[in-house]
């Protein structure tokens, strides 16, 4: 059924001056899973997030959300239907208030953006459901504290609660551990879980016994192409996927 | 230049966040008194001056300070409204008002296309064709024949304000300039501390990150722009009332210079310090003029210490140390 699958990629590639970073990917992102995509380092997962949100424009393939295809959406637009990403390395206002971050993820739907002749107190309302955003990322006590304050693995959490704010109906979430301690990545591991229940999340991670226990399904990449696709369980046992992990240090 | 001055407002970015605090309420109302009380001190036309550089400096600063763009050709909307309110008070008899009115309007048409030709250009490049676009303006002022050329347009009657108010009245001219600073400087804070200005903020901080949650942040800068050409346009044009004169100086890139030099003085990012810098820059050339030193030697060497001492500008470093400490 195709109403099944989410997001779909058909041949997607990126070359950057005749250094193939992507190359032929065909992704299928099935509607409410959890798909996490794997692979050594520099093998273009990332690279595929930013074509997947289309802060690059891909030298080759389509990429179709709900159907739709999206190749030549801008990347505003691509989070306007629905596809909100984190960065990979922590991306928050840092001058702002935590709870500021949060509300400038609430603050887009209301439509009040562009209006100068009010004040920001009408911003306030959004207070209520901030702090609820931030309650759930454990951040709830450092609401008041600029961004820039906050260590880094608090960052990350930071910008998961304003990619959530959002509602998205897709998330991307470029390594969303790291540079988390223990207990938030406990933390995070269950809100994702917790969250992914209306919503369907796409992750790159290297953490793997959170990859093993969070992901539906799992597409290994290496040296831009599809190197093995399937369950945990499946991927794992796959001798091209234990070579390039262990030709890149992962066990 | 161009990372030097992104590593300032950086810096400066701080005390700008946040409410309308306490501080600068109490800021506010000591500048109302003075200025209230500063034509009975000092003359009435050098403070306006000083009014009308101030405004302009802080719609330049609405700009770099919120937008983080650094436009090198704030001269073309400060002139280009001083030209369009002479030539219509003077010679289709506008009353001063309007005059201003349809100057400020012009500026703002002409911020809209500037803007919308330059706004997706980064940093040095966005400063290189606002620079270009407004040395068109200037050839213009220079080759049109309603400009003038050389001359200007000189011996702009000021008339009546609203058809009552007669502005040759120097007290008079003094407290309408002061009505339009204050509205002009209210506008901005007010932009600053509103939905809009939280999300102009958010993408200075990070704009990957603000279009990452769907804010199309180019259509912000646009009107971010449109924006303060609009209020340089307002202070243009009351300057053009002021002074009865638009010149060739009010749309020369050195004009497009000193409001950057007035805004880096006192501190980019800060709602107060544009004011204090062209305050100073002002009464600096007041003196120097009277002097035999030349003037651009002596402003140049005064920029570069500034610089030097107080890398988030006069009114920048008190709030960071009076302020609390913020990264
Ligand atoms: N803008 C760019 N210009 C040129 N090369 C690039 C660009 N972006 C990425 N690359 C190259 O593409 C390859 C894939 O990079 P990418 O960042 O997608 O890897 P990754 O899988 O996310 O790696 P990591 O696990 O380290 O984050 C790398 O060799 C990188 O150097
Ligand atoms: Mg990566």
């Amino acid at each position: 059924m195709a109403s099944d699958v989410i997001l779909e990629t058909r041949g997607l590639t990126k070359e950057f001056r005749g250094f193939v970073a992507v190359r032929d990917v065909s992704l299928r992102v099935k509607r409410g899973s959890i798909h996490a995509l794997i692979g050594p380092n520099g093998a273009g997962k990332t690279t595929v997030f930013n074509l997947l949100t289309k802060f690059l424009q891909p030298s080759n393939g389509h990429i179709l959300f709900n159907g739709r295809d999206i190749t030549a959406v801008k990347p505003a637009d691509v989070a306007r239907l629905g596809i909100i990403r984190s960065f990979q390395i922590s991306a928050v206002f840092p001058h702002l208030s935590v709870l500021e971050n949060v509300r400038v993820g609430l603050q887009r739907p209301l439509g009040n953006s562009f209006q100068f002749w009010k004040s920001e107190s009408v911003l306030d309302r959004l207070n209520g459901r901030a702090m609820e955003l931030l309650e759930d990322v454990g951040l709830a006590g450092y609401a008041q504290r600029p961004a820039a304050e906050l260590p880094y693995g608090r960052k990350r959490a930071l910008e998961i609660a304003t990619t959530l704010a959002l509602e998205p109906e897709m998330l991307l979430l470029d390594e969303p551990m790291a540079g988390m301690g223990h207990e938030d990545i406990d933390r995070i591991a269950a809100l994702i879980k917790r969250v992914s229940a209306n919503r369907t999340i796409l992750m790159v991670e290297h953490n793997l016994s959170v990859v093993s226990n969070l992901s539906d399904w799992i597409t290994v990449l290496a040296r831009g192409e599809v190197l093995a696709e399937g369950a945990y369980a499946e991927v794992s046992r796959h001798p091209k996927v234990r070579e390039a992990y262990m030709g890149s240090g992962h066990a | 230049m161009a990372t030097e001055i992104h590593a300032v407002r950086r810096e400066t970015a701080a005390p700008a966040t946040g409410r309308p605090a306490t501080p600068d309420l109490l800021a506010f109302a000591a500048l109302l008194l003075v200025l209230i009380a500063a034509p009975y001190v000092l003359y009435p036309v050098f403070v306006m001056k000083v009014l009308c550089f101030a405004l302009f400096a802080c719609a330049f600063n609405l700009l770099i300070g919120f937008a983080g763009l650094l436009s090198f050709g704030h001269a073309a909307f400060f002139g280009g409204a001083a030209y369009i309110t002479a030539h219509t008070v003077k010679v289709w008899g506008l009353p001063p008002e309007l005059g201003i009115l349809l100057g400020t309007a012009f500026s703002a048409t002409l911020g809209l296309a500037f803007g919308a030709l330059a706004i997706r250009r980064q940093g040095i490049y966005f400063a290189m064709i606002t620079l270009a676009l407004s040395q068109m303006v200037f050839f213009m002022a220079l080759q049109l024949k309603f400009t003038g050329g050389e001359d200007g347009i000189q011996a702009v009657p000021r008339g009546h304000l609203f058809g009552v108010i007669d502005l040759s009245n120097s007290l008079s001219m003094y407290y309408f300039v002061l009505a339009v600073f204050l509205f002009g400087f209210v506008v901005i804070w007010r932009t600053v501390h509103s939905p809009f200005g939280q999300v102009l903020k958010a993408i200075r901080e990070n704009e990957p990150r603000a279009i990452s949650l769907g804010y199309r942040t180019d259509h912000y800068k646009l009107m971010a722009f449109v924006l303060s050409a609009t209020l340089a346009g307002l202070a243009g044009g009351t300057k053009a009332i002021v002074f009865q004169l638009a010149t060739l100086t009010d749309v020369q890139w050195q004009m497009s210079g000193a409001v950057v030099l007035m805004t880096l003085l006192g501190g980019i990012g800060t709602l107060f310090g544009p004011v204090v810098g062209a305050a100073l820059v002002v009464t600096l050339e007041n003196y120097l003029a009277a002097s035999n030193l030349p003037v651009p030697v002596v402003i140049g060497v005064i920029f570069v210490a500034c610089v030097l001492l107080f890398r988030r500008g006069i009114v920048g470093e008190i709030a960071a140390r009076f302020g609390g400490k913020r990264s």
